[in-house]
């Protein structure tokens, strides 16, 4: 039956050069080999936020009289509405750490070095997306924490020099954070996003299986001239590899879900105190924590003024390290760049840490 | 790793292993097809919203008698669906749920032919809710009204199970 149809679909659309690349394609094995399911890891949670996501729309209302109580009613009244939420709240948070650890050990790997500077480059966007992403469907609920980390979040935007003021009514709508931040962040989050982060998506696919895996320097180094490294069979064996991990995810997603359920808290009231012990998401912990400590006034600059510049920097940095490290373009080590990677993990389990035991 | 095949991935199972290799296949079968039904039950359910959890209505006070003037009609929400009150030329008052039997249009009262009417395929009933001509198949159903109050400013009660 199945033979038959694909034979059908051959008939007229020539599935030979795809046939030929799926049982031609393999995967490097060697002793690195582990990180190379991050990215699919990150890609699964991605498809979970879009399928979890639309099953939401159908009944979520984004205005600021009705988006509280629509989740309320999801999580309430819907069946298996709470399931739905938590699994979209949890997938979000498992997603950004996925999109982290890939991006890290894609860093220290080096596999960005030539020819993959485009799929790094890709790569980057989407995690600045995904970020976006996380900022913007966090005010969705439209409850108290949500509320005021915005009003921080966007506040925050106010201080990029020169673009400042205009960036934060793009942002809100406004001048303040009120149901028009709500219609915006619900546009961004369910239609602009999802376009780019897609179109993206896709990009940074069509480039892997172009260049395939790349292989770490450190391995390419053992082997003899003319020696290749091992190679799995990418269908079946690793996408099935690839499969059983996605399956250990949805089990700690289903398990995450039903037994840590997410809080929804109270309805934001923008006339009311903000609460103790308001804080950002934890991925935005350590910026947060970072401009906490910068002193009001560094060299007569506002200092968050400087933080905020120097998040700016560092971002568009990081978009360009593959043509920054010319070394491992080379194929020659780039301890610099190794270090650089390592300082990044520590400041931000450091800083993270910090901000979730201050006071 | 040292049990994978070279690259070139020979794939030919050794003699007597078929039926293993079935008997594998038949559990990884079993288990996507168990994940895809623990999936989508829970989705199927969640497409369904629940009920709205609001009483029936039973009756409702659709407005002041005085304001209705004969060979006229008025419009108003019995529950959440609409219901239409008439009095006829001859003072006489009735009314009916205002959801055209044929598919869900609200009808109004047409004056010149003292009828209800339903502008979506022209269906026509008459002042006891009957089917005069037209698609509908049933008549409209109709509702009880007392008057109730100070005589002069009577609020018109209509209610369902006339």
């Amino acid at each position: 039956m199945v033979q038959h149809v694909l034979n059908w679909l051959d008939e007229r659309l020539d599935l030979g050069g795809l046939k030929h690349f799926v049982s031609e394609k393999g995967v490097p094995v060697h002793a690195q080999e582990v990180w190379y399911y991050l990215g699919g890891l990150t890609l699964f949670l991605f498809a979970v936020q879009i399928f979890t996501g639309i099953l939401l729309l159908l009944y979520y209302r984004p205005s600021a009289t009705e988006a509280y109580e629509s989740v309320q009613f999801i999580v309430t009244r819907v069946p298996f509405g709470w399931l739905i939420r938590n699994i979209h709240s949890w997938s979000a948070n498992l997603l950004i750490g996925a999109a982290f650890a890939h991006f890290f050990s894609v860093f220290l790997l080096k596999s960005y070095r030539k020819p993959r500077e485009l799929t790094w480059i890709s790569g980057m966007l989407l995690l600045f997306l995904m970020l976006g992403f996380g900022f913007s469907g966090y005010l969705l609920p439209w409850n108290e924490l949500s509320f005021f980390a915005t009003k921080v979040g966007t506040g925050i935007a106010g201080s990029v020099p020169v673009i400042g003021h205009f960036l934060i009514r793009l942002l809100r709508g406004g001048d303040d954070v009120t149901g028009a931040t709500l219609s915006r962040f619900f546009g961004f989050h369910v239609a602009v996003l999802p376009a780019i982060s897609t179109a993206l998506v896709a990009l940074h696919l069509l480039f892997v299986q172009r260049q395939g895996m790349s292989v770490p320097l450190g391995v390419e180094k053992t082997l003899k001239p003319g020696e290749k490294v091992p190679q799995m069979p990418f269908f079946p064996n690793y996408i099935l590899r690839d499969v059983l991990v996605w399956y250990v995810a949805l089990a700690a997603l289903a398990a995450l879900a039903a037994f840590s359920p997410w809080e929804l808290g109270k309805k934001a009231d923008p006339f009311a105190a903000v609460p103790p012990g308001i804080r950002p998401e934890w991925y935005f912990l350590a910026m947060f924590h970072t401009l906490k400590l910068i002193p009001s006034h560094v060299l007569g600059f506002e200092g968050e003024r400087l933080g905020v510049i120097a998040f700016g920097l560092v971002a568009v940095f990081l978009v360009f390290v593959p043509f920054v490290d010319r070394r491992s373009s080379d194929g020659r080590g780039s301890p610099w760049f190794t270090a650089l990677a390592v300082t990044g993990v520590l400041y931000l389990v450091i800083f993270t840490i910090l901000a979730q035991i201050a006071p | 790793m040292s049990e994978l095949p070279p690259a070139g991935f020979p794939a030919t199972p050794a003699a007597g292993s078929f039926d293993r290799r079935r008997f594998l296949d038949a559990l990884l079968a079993v288990g996507f097809v168990s994940t895809a039904a623990a999936i989508a039950y829970p989705v199927a359910r969640y497409l369904v919203p629940p009920d709205s959890g609001e009483a029936a209505t039973n009756s409702v006070v659709a407005g002041k008698a005085a304001a209705l003037k004969p060979n006229s009609g008025m419009i108003f929400p019995f529950g959440s669906k609409p219901a239409i009150v008439v009095r006829a030329a001859d003072g006489q008052l009735s009314a009916f749920s205002a959801v055209c039997t044929h598919l869900e249009c609200t009808v109004q009262f047409k004056p010149d032919a003292s009828q209800l009417w339903c502008a979506c395929h022209n269906g026509l009933y008459d002042l006891a809710g009957n089917v005069v001509s037209g698609p509908p198949p049933r008549n409209l159903e109709r509702f009880a009204v007392n008057l109730r109050g100070e005589p002069g400013t009577e609020d018109i009660v209509v209610s369902r199970g006339a």
